[in-house]
């Protein structure tokens, strides 16, 4: 039997593990060592969070026995947990889903693009797991590169013009963001003495090396996480991606810059930025809804329509810093809804832009003009495509439903009733670039479709059982979750 | 003026310098290497906060000097694997730019 904190540390070492492991069995092997990461990484999330809920206590583990300030340790709360679960099921479905395109059956030439995949995609793994755990803010910086530097090969996959093009965008946004991070890093460490998130807490003070330190990387952070008006570089690059990286890119990678700003502002530095700052934040993140929604209704191919969508969720997410920052029972809903907005888009937009993939494979293009008649002929994919549009647009019952009523009802609540309306009418604009696919879709055209290609049946279960997870969120209590709140009281009753 | 405040408006002259760069320069090339310099600025900033001994009163603290060489060895990574997009950009298409806002096909 392995001792709970251990778990931690297998949670990184093990999907690392895996990426050397697949480089040494080369291109045919490294789809089975994906597959025994992805069992053995869903194991490990599913120990660590059930160590959480049994005991209620965060788990924290010491590297090498060396404490902070001079050593490194990896903690586990609830948020953890929940991170860890949602990557390990979105994985999980992104590596079945792949199979059939990245195989190498015998007797064929290898390619590269298969071995490519499944190194990378248990380096986002390895990335993703280490932002969730990391318990310093150096620990979270390499974490973040190296979630980086396995994402931006995922999006020019394919080696056409476009993507290596949209690929070379994303790595410049994404390094201006980093380095904007590791100067706020260096400047917090000159006025501490330390990066570990537990110290930091205790020791900051609102002075001006806070402020730059924080600004400077919560700029960063932006841009990594595409938050308007830092977005420009996403549409291009997840619209472009193969549908497995695109799912991937859109529903975790996104996520892990998001969590790190968690960190640091409710964790690291609770109570520094002040209620400015963060009505700033949301306000941002309100014009990333209406911006996002407003493109996505424009766009005339699924893909782009779906990244654009993607610009807009994680909108939603920066209500958070208003509506969570201080203690109190409408807080701690804001602090649920606003991690179960992060969770449920994960598994909806993952689940939607497979369904987006199979509808490109099967008609040979994804023109939404083209779309008539369309569920007759991919009925299981459009009822998957409509599943995780419900989640989007935050009908019942869905994730995205549960997510959404908490925000407006702890928007209300606090008295910030202006968040309301931007819920409200982000939802709108969600059903509205929804229903502009799946109308023409359902209500079938004069001629029936003619597909190129046939979509095997596995795959579309895939699909459809993604979809169902993200309507099966939506079974939540609307109250705040016991297993988010592990860690998290605790720490703010320390600091404190 | 100390060595250690000498050295750190250095380090923010190359900060500004490569934040101007990185944001008024079009060409991919001469970002990547605009953000080099604002990293090369932002080691510097951890040399002189490892100058001041900040974690225990010492002469000197080690902990930022580890940090640095983890630093070098990311940026390094990342300006070689942006430099191969950029190569791999030129091969495909003939420039070093990045004019187009959007793909023209998707599937």
């Amino acid at each position: 039997m392995i001792a709970p904190a251990a778990l931690l540390v297998l949670a990184i070492i093990l999907p690392a593990a895996g990426v050397v492991l697949a480089l040494a069995a080369g291109g045919r092997g490294a789809e089975r060592v994906a597959m025994a990461v992805i069992a053995g990484g869903a194991a490990i999330a599913l120990a660590i969070a059930g160590t959480l809920w049994s005991t209620g206590a965060p788990l924290s583990y010491i590297i090498g026995g060396w404490a902070p300030p001079l050593g490194i340790a990896l903690r586990a709360d609830g948020l953890s947990a929940f991170m860890l679960l949602t990557s390990a099921l979105v994985i999980g479905a992104i590596g079945l889903f792949a199979r059939a395109t990245y195989v190498q059956p015998a007797g064929t030439p290898e390619r590269r693009a298969p071995l490519v995949f499944w190194i990378m995609l248990m380096g986002v793994w390895t990335g993703l797991n280490a932002v969730w755990l990391a318990g310093d803010l150096f620990s979270l910086y390499v974490a973040l590169e190296l979630l980086t530097f396995s994402a931006v090969p995922l999006v020019s996959l394919e080696g056409k013009p476009e993507t290596l093009a949209a690929a070379l965008r994303y790595m410049l946004f994404a390094l201006i963001g980093s380095i904007l991070y590791l100067l706020g890093c260096a400047l917090l460490y000159g006025g501490y003495g330390t990066l570990d998130i537990v110290l930091l807490s205790r020791l900051a003070r609102p002075e001006p090396v806070v402020f730059v330190a924080l600004a400077l990387m919560t700029a960063g952070l932006a841009a990594k996480t595409a938050l308007f008006p830092l977005h420009l570089w996403l549409p291009p690059a997840h619209a472009g991606a193969p549908a497995a990286a695109s799912a991937l890119l859109s529903a975790l990678v996104v996520k892990g810059s998001f969590i790190l700003m968690v960190r640091l502002w409710f964790d690291s530095l609770p109570g520094i930025a002040g209620d400015g700052a963060a009505q700033f934040m949301a306000a941002l993140g309100s014009a990333a809804i209406i911006v996002g929604s407003v493109l996505a209704l424009r766009q005339e191919r699924l893909k782009l329509m779906i990244a654009y969508s993607t610009v807009a969720q994680i909108g939603y997410l920066f209500f958070l810093f208003p509506l969570a920052g201080a203690a109190g029972d409408w807080e701690r809903l804001a602090w649920t809804g606003g991690i179960m907005q992060l969770v449920a888009h994960a598994v909806a937009k993952a689940a939607m832009f497979m369904a987006a993939g199979l509808i490109g494979e099967a008609l040979g293009h994804d023109r939404i003009a083209g779309f008539a008649g369309l569920g007759r002929a991919l009925p299981v994919v459009m009822f998957a495509f409509g599943l995780a549009g419900m989640s989007l647009m935050g009908l019942p019952p869905s994730g995205g439903f549960v997510a959404k009523a908490m925000l407006l009802t702890a928007s209300i609540g606090e008295g910030q009733w202006w968040w309301a309306v931007v819920i409200m009418i982000g939802g709108l604009l969600a059903a509205g670039y929804m229903f502009r696919v799946l109308t023409p879709a359902l209500a079938g055209g004069a001629a029936p479709v003619i597909l190129a290609a046939r979509i095997s049946r596995p795959r579309q279960a895939i699909v459809l059982g993604l979809a169902i997870c993200a309507l099966l969120l939506g079974l939540m209590p609307l109250r705040p979750s016991a297993l988010l709140e592990v860690g998290r009281t605790t720490q703010a009753a320390e600091v404190r | 003026m100390t060595p250690a405040t000498l050295y750190g408006l250095c380090s923010a002259v190359l900060v500004g310098a490569g934040l101007y760069g990185a944001l008024v320069n079009p060409q991919p090339l001469r970002k990547i290497l605009a953000l080099n310099l604002l990293g090369s600025g932002t080691f510097l900033l951890f040399g002189v906060i490892a100058r001041r001994g900040a974690a225990a009163g010492l002469g000197g603290d080690p902990v930022p000097q580890a940090m640095v060489i983890t630093g070098i060895v990311v940026a390094f990574s990342a300006t070689a694997l942006a430099v191969a997009l950029l190569l791999r950009v030129y091969q495909e298409t003939g420039r070093t730019t990045l004019e187009q806002p959007a793909p023209k096909d998707v599937v």
